[in-house]
């Protein structure tokens, strides 16, 4: 579980997040969601710690990040995953290497240990026999599943996902979102998902924070949010015709 | 004042290199990398430039020498000391500016860029010492290579002050031994290990601290290119003037 409480955020005087309060809760895919430039990488990477915020706290499983010793941060993001938005794999490294990284980083385990488990998570995201590629000579649909599996490889606490599934065809997009969100499921792991796309809301939105000019506009779930009435929610949900046409119709009652 | 925060910057960058130390088997697996990547990945220039040079000193000299009163083997000695002192060290680092400076710069920088960094940082990995210190590490075989290019340098004076009748090889050598100063030796690869170190840091730095894009990238290469033989130029004088005079 992951709490943020009042977190402001602002770079050169612009506040880019302006007081935010939200429960990310253990076990479930939580989303956040917005339009592009609202913010939400920005929340994310204050998660991370990569960015500090000017006033708030973020408490992971009930203590805050400001208390925790380096120590106790350096070992707190040994349990995190992070697939970043546009995959950041290390261009000089393997798939397979890739993947292997934060084993070879913070285990000890052996050789054939970590093969295995790398083959076993590379199966998991559908990666077969790209083992021995370099980043470059894979799609970006591969890419973000490596970085899945990098992200998962080593059995985090936290999952963060920064638009897991944006520039996919939406087969392989499903796919991914139901990968997140079993793995999500099967370790018990807080997942959060930053993501414009109305299908993975509907997927896996099981918990769902809308950003929208640095505050959270509205919180609630994939069942909830087909059925608000607040305005500022269904301009942005609707605003893909696919979705307008479907409510349409059901107004209509076909 | 930007320039203050830049200076300023740097140190900072230092500070975070010798930080907190990577796993030391992945640590030596990078150096070894690096070695490969930036040391004998440059052999091949840094032999043919030296070469060269070394020829093209012996036969100005030996062009300019027209009184009859100044010994041949002058050619020699003067080969010798401009290569020794200046060529090798100092114009071959210019040359390793561009070529190993443009490409430290865009590694990290594309890194930076495509948030490999932030991957980094995000794992608990200090990725200041992860990406520099092993450059820097693998830079303190640069010496060597400077060795090879004095070597080389001189070995060219040789070829093209002999071959081109200019000196008789007894001349030569014997001119190769007029006057020899140990600590002119000395002076040289004490500059040349400060070279190692700024060859690494600076570009570094440029790489490590850049925003933007893909292009952005091209350009702190550039940058990246001018600061690092500006600040090699600078401490060479300083420590010419230091040691020298
Ligand atoms: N490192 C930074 N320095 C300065 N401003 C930043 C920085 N990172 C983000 N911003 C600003 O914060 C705002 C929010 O950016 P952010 O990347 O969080 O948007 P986003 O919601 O993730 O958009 P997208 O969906 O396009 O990824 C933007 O106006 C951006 O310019
Ligand atoms: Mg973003």
């Amino acid at each position: 579980m992951i709490e943020v409480k009042d977190l402001h955020k602002a770079f050169n005087g612009e506040e880019v997040l302006k007081g935010l309060n939200f429960v990310f809760e253990r076990g479930k895919t939580n989303l956040i969601i917005g339009q592009s430039g609202s913010g939400k990488s920005v929340f994310l990477k204050n998660m991370l710690g990569i960015f500090t915020p000017e006033k708030g706290t973020i408490e992971y499983d009930g203590k805050p990040y400001s208390e925790f010793t380096d120590e106790e941060r350096r070992e707190l993001r040994k349990e995190i995953g992070m697939v970043f938005q546009g995959g950041a794999l290390f261009d000089s490294m393997t798939v397979k290497e890739n993947v292997m990284f934060p084993l070879k980083m913070f285990t000890k385990m052996k050789k054939t240990e970590m093969e295995e488990r790398v083959n076993t998570v590379l199966e998991r995201v559908n990666l077969i026999g790209a083992d021995d590629k370099m980043p470059s000579e894979i799609s970006g649909g591969m890419q973000k599943r490596v970085s899945i599996a990098r992200a998962i490889v080593n059995r985090p606490k936290y999952l963060f996902c920064d638009e897991p599934n944006s520039g996919l065809d939406p087969t392989t997009a499903t796919v991914i979102d139901n990968l997140i969100q079993k793995i999500t499921h099967e370790f018990d792991i807080t997942t959060i998902i930053i993501t414009h796309d109305m299908n993975s809301v509907l997927e896996i939105g099981e918990k769902i924070a809308f950003l929208k000019d640095g505050l959270l506009a509205w919180t609630g779930t994939k069942d909830e949010i087909f059925k608000t009435e607040d305005k500022t929610v269904t301009d942005f949900v609707y605003s893909s015709n696919l979705f307008k046409k479907v409510r349409d119709a059901q107004l209509k009652g076909y | 004042m930007t320039y203050l925060h830049s200076i300023g910057e740097y140190f900072l960058m230092l500070k975070g290199v010798f930080g907190r130390m990577t796993k030391r088997s992945v640590l030596r697996n990078l150096i070894f990398k690096e070695i490969n990547e930036l040391i004998i990945g440059s052999l091949g220039i840094v032999c043919f430039l030296s070469f060269f040079i070394g020829a093209v000193v012996a036969i100005q000299t030996a062009l300019n020498l027209n009184n009859p009163l100044i010994p041949k083997s002058l050619v020699a000695f003067a080969a010798r000391q401009s290569v020794i002192l200046e060529f090798a060290p100092t114009f071959i680092s210019i040359i390793m500016a561009g070529k190993v400076g443009s490409f430290i710069t865009s590694s990290i920088g594309s890194m930076q860029v495509t948030e490999q960094i932030d991957a980094l940082e995000v794992m608990g990995i200090n990725s200041k010492n992860y990406l520099i210190f092993p450059k820097i590490i693998a830079m303190l075989t640069y010496p060597f290579v400077i060795a090879i290019s004095m070597f080389l340098g001189i070995l060219g004076a040789y070829v093209a002050a002999v071959l081109g009748g200019f000196v008789k090889p007894d001349d030569f050598v014997s001119g190769l031994q007029d006057d020899f100063v140990t600590f002119h030796l000395i002076y040289a690869f004490i500059k040349t290990f400060l070279f190692a170190f700024i060859l690494a840091t600076v570009p570094a730095y440029h790489g490590y601290y850049m925003k933007g894009g893909a292009l952005e990238v091209g350009q702190a290469s550039t940058t990246a290119f001018v600061w690092t033989s500006v600040v090699l130029i600078i401490t060479n004088y300083a420590i010419t003037q230091l040691l020298l005079s």
